[in-house]
């Protein structure tokens, strides 16, 4: 299609261009990606997985998936204070969460609350949610809890943190 | 009855595909005329019977004939018709089968539209559209299939899931989603068969650039009708939240963005072929990929329906794909010759370069942030996700680029620019960044990205406003026509790929300046309201003056009635909601915008309690959102202008392509006149 003159050089130059542009590229695309990947990671525990992961949750990102406790809830005047429970029937994390509760929010709902384990011994959540999931359905008496589907149902809503 | 039917339909629609896929390689490879008529048929009959088959089942939710699973399954007696057309793609077999549809029409369309041109490579083409076809009737019709007979058929059905029916906005985002996403099928299909020939000749670029460019705005459209519902319905106040499956979407843009600027540099320089071979085939795959994400139950959210079993034969499907990919890159790619070379970095194919690596950049970023989950979920079991702040954090600088990248590379010359044309191109439109940032310091913007973004959107926005008033200024001072007349000569017969390029790079820069604004300027506030109490945010006032309860046809709605009041006036009356669904055991809430050009105010009703009549509000001022909207219909606006034949140049394109069929050397002209997109 071209003169076959510049064939030869054309396409070393090309290349040339190529792999300098490309390794530029690469290389400071990793070094963010390690860095940014590593520091943002958001993890789904429920109390019993929160437990074991110790010193772990102290300053981490979590989604925390249970239900809320039977007789834990203590609502504070206005939108200064919400306290309650959640357990995953073996064992429970104290949560205390800002702002005002969605409207299905009661006893022995599912909820997942994102926030971060604080070394006071508290769960200190910053976005609460309720469970929306036609799939997920809370567990009879006696049944065992899926944290891991309740966790999934609320993938995906709500992922704005309120600051 | 019906659903047998559909079934015979599906399995007719199967054996077609699969029969012209054969003959379609058989008479690419034999370079057989006949062959390629048969092809054609082949593809027609496979369309009409695909069309056929949603026919029927649109036909069995209209009538509400249960004994059809997927009826059973999304139908419903008591919800509105509309709804019941729409539970087509409600749910995960139905929307299959709406994938054939478009499938069908897009493979229907390319072929009429190509019947007479390209014989050389369009056999191929057909062959994988029909592979592809193939693949998805098989779906239908084995792993995924709506179409089995119900035994004992229920009396009603449970209708669409809730947050489905919720919002019209629901009724236009996955029909244009499906319409970007399948038609990915048709670009792929033409870089195979230019690969399988080992030839890309310039002729067969207008026909890949047109079937890029026309699945990639309704891409467009779709990812930002997609971000506008979950704005309106979902309640959290934002748009984009890089979930998996907003990311699944946002993946294949990216790739077919940076196709659509390398096809400029290959027609106008005749290299970058085979690269712009792979941006094609890899969108291809990742709409794949974001079927799998979205459908297979990996990820849930209100994409994907349910646990569903086709997830690993999409898998596979992906890996014959990826398979083919690699092949037929690793076997042909050599054969794509460059023409000519870069002959330096400092011109316009220097830019599109930087463009296209910022773009893959991106699309690594975006598919390493989705897929890291996954991987760590596969290989140790725990479950995690990558928290948004990655996201932004690559984000903002890469958008930040390519803002810079919309004001350099429209003002370089091609080839090589000297100095003074540096000069010249890219000193003026530094006022335009200063006069952005100005403005934005004086409304208070602190944020330093978005002062960056907001001073290179103002660089860019200067140089994409000159290159849209150039062509008419000069034509105007050089014959002296009206200013009107100038234009629509200029850019609307002339020049029009390169008015469409420069609107669309106007959208693009008021879309990337209205995320930067929205995300860093918002306030928020949150209050528990009793009735006759207000709630003020930035400047308004919110008063609940009370809950209102109301039956609606498929649905119990709650709605909190809010004035709004500014500087004593009343400025609306807004009603966030929540809505209960007789399918649903939860109610969802509906948020309530005040829409202004500087500014939403949006009211999210986080708890309504008739009994007490109070009400948990939570309130914020979202600036600029807007914005996105209408900027995002700039660009769907520009790619149409761009795809729309040039009258004057369509003789001459073609005689080009003749001469390049016949072996005579043809490079395009450098001329200003026909300087393409930007």
């Amino acid at each position: 299609m071209s003169a076959p003159s510049m064939k030869g050089s054309a396409r070393k130059r090309n290349r040339i261009f190529l792999v300098v542009a490309i390794a530029i590229a690469l290389g400071a695309f990793l070094v963010i990606t390690a860095g940014g990947i590593g520091k943002n990671l958001v993890y789904y525990w429920n109390p019993s997985e929160l437990h074991a992961a110790g010193d772990k949750a102290y300053g981490a990102t979590i989604r925390l998936g249970g239900l809320v406790r039977e007789g834990s809830i203590v609502q504070g005047q206005g939108v200064s204070t919400l306290e309650f429970d959640v357990t995953d029937l073996t064992s429970h994390v104290h949560v205390k969460a800002g702002g005002v509760p969605p409207q299905m929010f009661r006893e022995g709902i599912g909820v997942v609350i994102e926030g971060t384990m604080t070394r006071a011994g508290h769960f200190q959540g910053n976005k609460l949610m309720v469970s929306h999931d036609n799939e997920y359905r809370a567990p009879t008496q006696g049944e065992e809890i899926d944290s891991e589907a309740l966790i999934k149902s609320t993938k995906g809503m709500a992922a704005e943190v309120t600051p | 009855m019906t659903a047998a039917l559909g079934r015979s339909l599906i399995l007719l629609c199967l054996l077609v595909s699969t029969i012209g896929a054969v003959v379609g390689f058989a008479a690419g490879r034999l370079q057989s005329r006949q062959g390629a008529r048969w092809t054609r048929w082949f593809g027609y009959l496979f369309a009409g019977l695909m069309t056929a088959a949603n026919l029927v089942m649109i036909y069995a939710l209209l009538v509400h004939d249960f004994s059809v699973s997927y009826v059973a399954q999304v139908g419903s007696r008591s919800v509105p018709t509309w709804v019941t057309i729409v539970s087509l793609w409600s749910s995960l077999e139905g929307s299959i089968l709406f994938w054939g549809l478009i499938l069908a029409f897009f493979i229907a369309a390319a072929i009429f539209w190509n019947r007479n041109d390209h014989p050389e490579y369009m056999p191929y083409a057909t062959a994988v559209w029909l592979a592809c076809a193939a693949f998805f009737s098989f779906l239908i019709a084995g792993p995924a299939s709506p179409f089995v007979t119900v035994m004992n058929p229920p009396l009603d059905g449970p209708g669409p899931n809730p947050l489905l029916q919720n919002h019209f906005l629901m009724i236009a985002h996955p029909p244009f989603l499906y319409l970007g996403y399948v038609g990915m099928t048709i670009p792929f299909g033409l870089a195979s068969a230019a690969l399988l020939r080992g030839r890309l000749g310039h002729d067969f670029l207008r026909p890949l650039r047109f079937w890029l460019m026309l699945p990639w705005i309704f891409l467009t459209v779709a990812i930002m009708l997609g971000g506008w519902w979950a704005y309106e319905v979902l309640g959290w106040g934002g748009y984009w939240a890089w979930d998996p499956v907003e990311n699944a979407s946002f993946l294949p843009w990216l790739t077919a963005t940076a196709a659509l600027h390398s096809a400029i540099v290959m027609e106008r320089r005749g290299i970058l072929k085979g690269w712009t071979s792979t941006l094609v085939l890899a969108t291809f795959l990742l709409t794949i990929l974001g079927t799998f994400m979205t459908r297979s139950g990996v990820f849930n959210s209100v994409h994907s329906f349910t646990q569903s079993s086709i997830g690993p034969t999409i898998l596979v499907f992906l890996a014959i794909t990826l398979l083919w990919t690699i092949g037929l890159l690793a076997m042909r790619i050599d054969r794509l010759t460059d023409e000519s070379a870069i002959e330096s970095g400092a011109s316009k194919e220097g830019m599109f370069l930087v463009n296209n690596l910022l773009f893959v950049l991106f699309t690594f970023t975006v598919l390493i942030g989705t897929l890291f989950p996954l991987i760590v979920e596969a290989l140790k079991g725990t479950q995690m996700s990558v928290g948004r702040p990655y996201f932004d954090k690559m984000a903002v600088p890469i958008g930040a680029a390519l803002l810079f990248l919309m004001g350099v590379g429209p003002a370089l010359p091609w080839g090589k620019a000297t100095a003074v044309q540096m000069r010249r191109a890219l000193l003026p439109p530094i006022a335009g960044g200063i006069v952005l940032l100005v403005l934005g310091l004086l409304f208070g913007v602190r944020a330093p990205w978005t002062l960056i973004t907001l001073a290179l959107g103002g660089f860019a926005a200067w140089v994409t406003l000159q290159e849209l008033a150039i062509p008419a200024l000069r034509r105007r001072s050089a014959r002296g026509e009206s200013l009107a007349t100038a234009f629509k000569e200029a850019q609307l017969v002339r020049g029009r790929r390169r008015l469409g390029g420069h609107l669309v790079h106007a959208g693009a820069i008021i879309v990337i300046i209205a995320i930067a604004v929205s995300s860093t300027m918002k306030v928020s506030t949150e209050a528990q309201l009793a009735r006759g109490e207000s709630v003020e945010i930035g400047g308004y006032v919110l008063t609940f003056t009370g809950v209102e309860m109301r039956a609606e046809p498929h649905r119990q709605a709650t709605i909190a009635h809010v004035d709004v009041m500014r500087g004593g006036r009343k400025v609306a009356s807004l009603a966030p909601r929540m809505n209960q669904y007789e399918s649903m055991r939860e109610p969802i809430g509906t948020p309530s915008v005040h829409s202004t050009l500087s500014g939403d105010l949006y009211l999210s009703a986080m708890n309504i309690d008739v009994r007490n009549q109070s009400l948990g509000l939570m309130a914020m001022i979202n600036p600029m959102v807007g914005w996105i909207w209408i900027a995002v219909g700039i660009m769907a606006l520009g790619g149409f202008v761009a795809l729309l034949p040039r009258r004057r140049s369509v003789a001459a394109l073609s005689a080009s392509a003749e001469a390049g069929a016949a072996g005579v050397p043809s490079r395009p002209t450098i001329g200003r006149e026909n300087v393409v997109g930007g």
